[in-house]
């Protein structure tokens, strides 16, 4: 559905998206895909080629069978995107621009008014759609800003942090809708924060510096940030003893010991993808020792990125 | 051409939402009723409409277009908008065609206003309705190619004041300096500048002369303008 090769942006001498190549496929990725990576990522500009805004300088990429550089105006019949901003004509009502978007799409007037009131349903749009834009909040407008990326029904929809800037209840509720769009479309969509890709998402794309990092599902992805994961448990006892007792268990890395009072808090580091949360409870039960928490911090997204770069400067200097 | 006219018919109804549309507007009237009033609407007076028109008229049009054609596609590069819309299955030449109609509709409605004076004159006296169909057409042809000239600077910037201000520097330039310092050279280099001088060319339609070189003048001058646009917005995107 979505074919990128070699793709590389130079702003001027800067490169935004450097040689970057992925290949989405419905069967083997599913229909969500998450593009994930930091602010300045290179993710914005990836997805302005695959709409035909922006032209890369050098690669190709094609998306619904067409490339974006020769096919322009047949991918953009194909899909439907949601800028990270979710620009509008603020002097428009709701249902004024929809209906100007279906034009330019080509709709016929029947086309575009069952078009309008299934995607106003769709996105909760309600009495809102007689509204001017300029008067809705920044979460209605990322609503009518989707609206009219469904509004054609594209094959494909390339959505730009579709969650920036909405309070928690409306996350969850886009969130939602994400998933229950991708039985119909392929999406793909933009993010910096893990947890909403692992939420959201039936394939990750990790990108960084206008690089590809890594890719693969999010429960392969979940395992390689697992393995840099720690676990914080709080044992009662001597803290030498305890030190000893949990550095003993096979696994084991890295012991960080902080006593509180008679408690200590433990930062516990395993090697690979082992998780010691039933030993550390063996070990505290075996001596009798009083356990009081113990959890995993999983790694947030910041140190994954750290991890992978660093692997990645890592394998070159080899 | 059918997303040419979606995109003017968003253009004209974003204007009449706007108040600066409406200023322009009753300006444009209220300085076109002045003049009538002190030139034209005099005993004695010729009995037409080219009092209302003449040359300073251009520079008032030049500001007023200037001002109009500003937001055109500054508006839409600010806003973001213009990432929705050239995302859309449009043409950049679509684009360009559909807010340059938008713009000369509406400067058409503008002028339609001022046919009052033409009914006026004929009240009082024998109108030349060939001198005043010449004048009309003169003014439509000059708009034409004032809000190519506004709409060119607009798609070159996201700031609409810099391309308001650039394209009535550049028609005011044209429209009387060319002339102005044509006047005071010779030979090749006076025929050359006084050519560029739109007034020299509006001069004749005020005469009643639809002259076919003055015309070609207009429709080339506003293809060219139109054609840079066109590539100004595909520039945009090449940077």
């Amino acid at each position: 559905m979505i074919e990128v090769r070699n793709l590389t942006k130079r702003y001027g001498p800067i490169p935004a998206v450097d040689d970057v190549s992925f290949s989405v496929e419905t069967a083997s990725t599913g229909n969500i895909i998450g593009f994930l990576g930091p602010n300045g990522a290179g993710k914005s500009t990836t997805i302005r080629i695959l709409t035909c805004y922006l032209p890369a300088t050098s690669g190709s990429a094609s998306v619904a069978g067409y490339d974006v550089f020769t096919q322009s105006l047949h991918v953009r019949r194909n899909i439907g995107y949601l800028p990270e901003s979710a620009p509008l004509y603020p002097e428009m009502r709701a249902r004024e621009y929809l209906n100007f978007r279906g034009k330019l799409h080509g709709m016929t007037r029947h086309d575009r008014e069952s078009a309008i009131r299934r995607v106003t349903e769709r996105c909760w749009l309600g009495e809102f759609i007689d509204r001017p834009i300029g008067q809705l909040s920044k979460g209605m407008r990322q609503r009518v800003g989707l609206a009219d990326a469904l509004l054609h029904d594209p094959k494909v929809l390339f959505l730009d942090e579709p969650t920036i800037g909405l309070d928690p209840t409306q996350i969850r509720e886009t969130r939602q809708l994400i998933r229950d769009l991708g039985q119909r479309h392929v999406i793909f969509l933009s993010s910096h924060i893990l947890p909403e890709v692992e939420a959201t998402c039936t394939h990750t794309i990790v990108i960084a510096n206008g690089r590809v990092l890594a890719s693969g599902s999010p429960t392969e992805l979940r395992d390689r940030i697992g393995a840099g994961s720690r676990l914080i448990a709080e044992i009662k006892g001597k803290s030498d003893e305890v030190r000893g007792a949990i550095s003993g268990i096979a696994e084991v890395s890295r012991v960080e010991i902080e006593p509180v009072g008679p408690w200590n808090r433990l930062t516990i580091e395993a090697n690979g993808s082992g998780d010691v949360r039933e030993e550390v409870f063996r070990v505290t039960a075996a001596r009798g020792w009083t356990l009081r928490e113990m959890r995993r911090e999983v790694a947030s997204l910041e140190d994954f990125f750290i991890k992978i770069t660093a692997e990645q400067r890592a394998a070159r200097a080899k | 051409m059918r997303n040419v006219m979606t995109i003017t018919r968003r253009e004209l109804a974003a204007w009449f939402y706007s108040p600066m549309a409406y200023g322009v507007i009753t300006l444009f009237l209220v300085l076109a009723g002045i003049m009538f009033d002190l030139l034209t609407f005099e005993p004695g007076a010729e009995a037409s409409i080219r009092g209302v028109f003449g040359p300073w008229m251009l520079l008032i049009l030049a500001f007023m277009l200037a001002m109009l054609t500003m937001r055109l596609l500054s508006e839409e590069y600010r806003n973001g908008t213009i990432e929705t819309l050239m995302t859309a299955p449009v043409t950049d030449a679509e684009v360009i065609g559909g807010k340059y109609l938008g713009a000369l509709v509406f400067y058409a409605v503008m002028l339609l206003g001022t046919l009052i004076y033409p009914v006026l004159v004929s009240k009082y006296g024998g109108l030349d309705s060939g001198l005043t169909f010449a004048c009309y057409l003169g003014l439509l042809l000059t708009g034409a190619l004032y809000i190519a000239v506004g709409l060119f600077f607009s798609a070159c910037t996201q700031n609409q004041i810099v391309a308001g201000l650039a394209a009535f520097v550049v028609l005011a330039v044209f429209t009387f300096l060319t002339n102005f310092i044509g006047q005071m050279q010779e030979g090749t280099l006076r025929v050359t500048l006084q050519h560029l001088s739109v007034a020299e060319h509006y001069e004749s339609f005020m005469r009643g002369m639809i002259d076919f070189t003055h015309v070609t003048f207009f429709i080339t001058t506003t293809a060219v303008f139109l054609f840079l646009a066109v590539k100004a917005l595909e520039f945009r995107r090449w940077r």
